[in-house]
């Protein structure tokens, strides 16, 4: 796989863009370029907040049905006569505000990202978190629908971030994300069922009502532990040797596990078990997102986690540097089934029902599709690719069968164009992305 | 008492015996050549005495703890640095990146540090870092430190590999064909830094080497390896007049 050339060649085209100057994106550069991250909250919190108190009132105005649930796709493509009122609700409720808050918040957000520069790093981070889950809050209070679309992209960052830290940064091939999240998910629902809720299933719940809640970590934890069990049977024998057995043993295991979870019959069998309780809120699905991302990123940039980019570029040479690549590979690869598994764990509390076939070979094939359109072996693209992946099969839905086709093209023009996805090999650094800007 | 000690190691690959009796004394601050034809198995007795292969008889030993069964990993962080003849780089990575990543089994954290960011984590990797730009300057190489490494010159990649095996804490070196595919006036600067290493770091040296000029300069004893066997131990001079060694190299001379 050659990977290095393309990316250095692909930077370098982009430098030499940059330097240049002409047409659109210098104009876009001039006019935007010295806004740091924390003005562009701040503008979109300015968006979301008039969409709050105005939308429903603008988009009567613009003859509108209602308030256009996703950046008005779904009146995009469905109702062309409507397509100049959702353009003028894009323009004034999100382009315009963001740009022009933005744009006159500059200074005092340059002085406010300097302050927070100057502060432990940590504190920047959490009031720069803090301002983002109030927007996304805030955007999913309109309607049900964006909350499910928000809690599920979260669940697909989650997902990919952890694929990507063993197909990506260990260079191995991995098949068994939606076996780790079937896992995680059927071990986190079968402790909240037991222990929280009276269920058809499970019985009346052993513990009081209130400790629910509470207790919802824990069972997340408990799947995550599942699944990392689960992959530790495929890494032993998979890893003693390198190549194409990882990719078989793992396949193997996902369809072990959908017939094992099928056939569990205290676990529903093939209908699958419903009634989870509702834990699994905006705020939860939020933290242990971050929390994911976090400690992904922590590792993946420590000398340790690099050892699986010596591992999967020379093994021997990583060897012959005191590297244990026996134990790097193991517990790495339990390290990203325990977030899979964390992930299933959210995935059936956000859906509060399960089945076996949520967890087969369709899901593997998205969860690799966002993983390689968003680029190998880089935390901004497993989020990137999550989050664009989710949002354009959501806003592509109502084209129904041709958005089969258009979304396949679309992965083969970025596999020409990129061939490791959108943004690949790059380093995930918060202080770099929360610096002021002049 | 020996810092690294082989006695009769025997090597075979299914039925090809690729080393055979072979044996090494290597005295601390020693340095020791190994030269001899195309596939006498020199590169085998390095990959031999760091345990990527098993040999099928005989010791080996450091400072009196026996290598043999330890993974190569172990061995390394026991004191035994090398370089490979082809240089095995990590593409991706940059250049002080891949010297950091030689103080992997020095690293004083766990998992969870790396997981969490913790201050015992980042106070490490400040020492390590601190220590990786160290060797980089050692090895002239500081300027280059966060350049990928596949887009360093060829001599520069070699001396980073230097720098990489000595991030190890070596007590012995093995250097694989240090001098491999380098100009006259690179080789100059290679002998100044094996001198350098030699006196700064107190290792000790076994190196592989083809060119005699290099070899006979540096080394203080000489093996000569031909079928997996050492025909000739010695002085370079000694080597130099030896008549198996020569007869290994050019052929036997007829007498008329």
């Amino acid at each position: 796989m050659d990977f290095k050339g393309e990316s250095a060649k692909n930077m370098v085209n982009k430098k030499a863009s940059q330097r240049k100057g002409r047409g659109v994106k210098a104009w876009l550069a001039r006019v935007f370029g010295r806004i740091p991250l924390i003005g562009w909250l701040m503008g979109s919190l300015g968006a979301v907040l008039i969409e709050y108190f105005l939308g429903d009132a603008l988009s009567y105005y613009l003859g509108l049905p209602k308030i256009p649930v996703l950046f008005g796709s779904s009146i995009i493509l469905k109702k062309p006569a409507l397509i100049p009122g959702a353009l003028a609700y894009l323009l004034l409720v999100y382009a315009l505000p963001v740009s022009l808050i933005a744009k006159s918040m500059t200074r005092p957000a340059n002085r406010l990202a300097r302050l927070l520069a100057s502060r432990p790093v940590s504190l920047a981070t959490l009031i720069h978190l803090g301002l983002f889950y109030l927007i996304l809050h805030l955007w999913a209070e309109i309607s049900d629908y964006r909350l499910l679309v928000l809690k599920l992209t979260m669940i697909a960052v989650m997902l990919t971030l952890s694929i990507n830290v063993i197909n990506g940064y260990m260079g191995e091939f991995s098949c068994s994300h939606p076996g780790f999240m079937a896992l995680g998910a059927y071990g986190a629902s079968i402790t909240t069922l037991l222990l929280c809720v009276d269920d058809k299933l499970m019985g009346p719940a052993l513990l009081p009502a209130a400790a629910g809640p509470w207790l919802f970590p824990l069972a997340l934890i408990v799947g995550g532990i599942v699944a990392s069990l689960g992959a530790l049977v495929i890494a032993i024998p998979s890893f003693r040797t390198r190549g194409d057995y990882l990719a078989i043993i793992s396949l193997a295991f996902l369809f072990i596990v959908k017939s094992l979870i099928e056939n569990l019959e205290f676990a529903g069998g093939p209908r699958g078990m419903s009634g989870q309780p509702d834990y699994a809120g905006l705020p939860t699905v939020f933290i242990v997102m971050v929390l994911c991302v976090w400690t992904i990123n922590n590792f993946v940039r420590s000398t340790m986690g690099k050892a699986l980019c010596a591992v999967r570029d020379n093994e021997l040479a990583a060897e012959a540097m005191t590297v244990n690549t026996r134990k790097t590979k193991i517990v790495t690869f339990m390290f990203a089934a325990f977030w899979a598994g964390v992930a299933g764990g959210l995935f059936a509390h956000v859906l509060r029902y399960v089945n076996p076939g949520s967890f087969g070979v369709q899901r593997l094939a998205e969860i690799l599709a966002m993983l390689y359109f968003g680029g190998l072996n880089s935390v901004t693209g497993s989020i990137v690719g999550a989050v664009s992946f989710n949002l354009l099969s959501e806003a592509l839905r109502p084209l129904e069968l041709y958005k089969w086709i258009i979304i396949p093209l679309l992965f083969i023009l970025v596999m020409l164009y990129r061939p490791t996805g959108l943004i690949a090999f790059t380093e995930f650094k918060p202080r770099e992305l929360m610096r002021p800007k002049e | 008492m020996a810092l690294l000690r082989v006695d009769n190691m025997t090597h075979y690959f299914g039925g090809l015996r690729a080393v055979h009796n072979y044996n090494l004394v290597l005295e601390p601050g020693h340095i020791t050549g190994l030269i001899g034809p195309n596939g006498a198995g020199k590169t085998t007795v390095f990959n031999l005495i760091t345990g990527i292969h098993t040999p099928t008889e005989g010791n080996v030993e450091i400072e009196g703890h026996n290598l043999i069964g330890h993974r190569p990993h172990e061995i390394a962080s026991m004191g035994i640095g090398r370089t490979f003849q082809n240089l095995l780089l990590w593409r991706h990575m940059n250049v002080v990146e891949h010297v950091k990543m030689a103080c992997y089994s020095q690293l004083e954290y766990g998992l969870l540090d790396a997981f969490f960011g913790t201050r015992r984590c980042r106070r490490e990797e400040k020492r390590i870092t601190a220590k990786a730009m160290h060797l980089l300057e050692t090895f002239n190489v500081a300027d280059y430190s966060s350049r990928l490494i596949s887009n360093l010159p060829y001599g520069a990649q070699r001396r980073v590999e230097m720098a990489r095996a000595m991030a190890t804490n070596p007590k012995v070196l093995l250097l694989d064909e240090p001098t491999a595919g380098m100009t006259p006036d690179e080789l100059n600067r290679m002998i100044d830094i094996i001198r350098k290493i030699h006196r700064d770091f107190e290792v000790a040296i076994l190196m592989i080497e083809h060119r005699l000029k290099f070899v006979m300069e540096l080394c203080e004893k000489i093996q000569t390896l031909v079928f997996g066997e050492v025909i000739a131990e010695g002085t370079p001079t000694e080597i130099q007049n030896n008549p198996e060694v020569i007869e290994a190299y050019l052929g036997k001379e007829d007498v008329t």
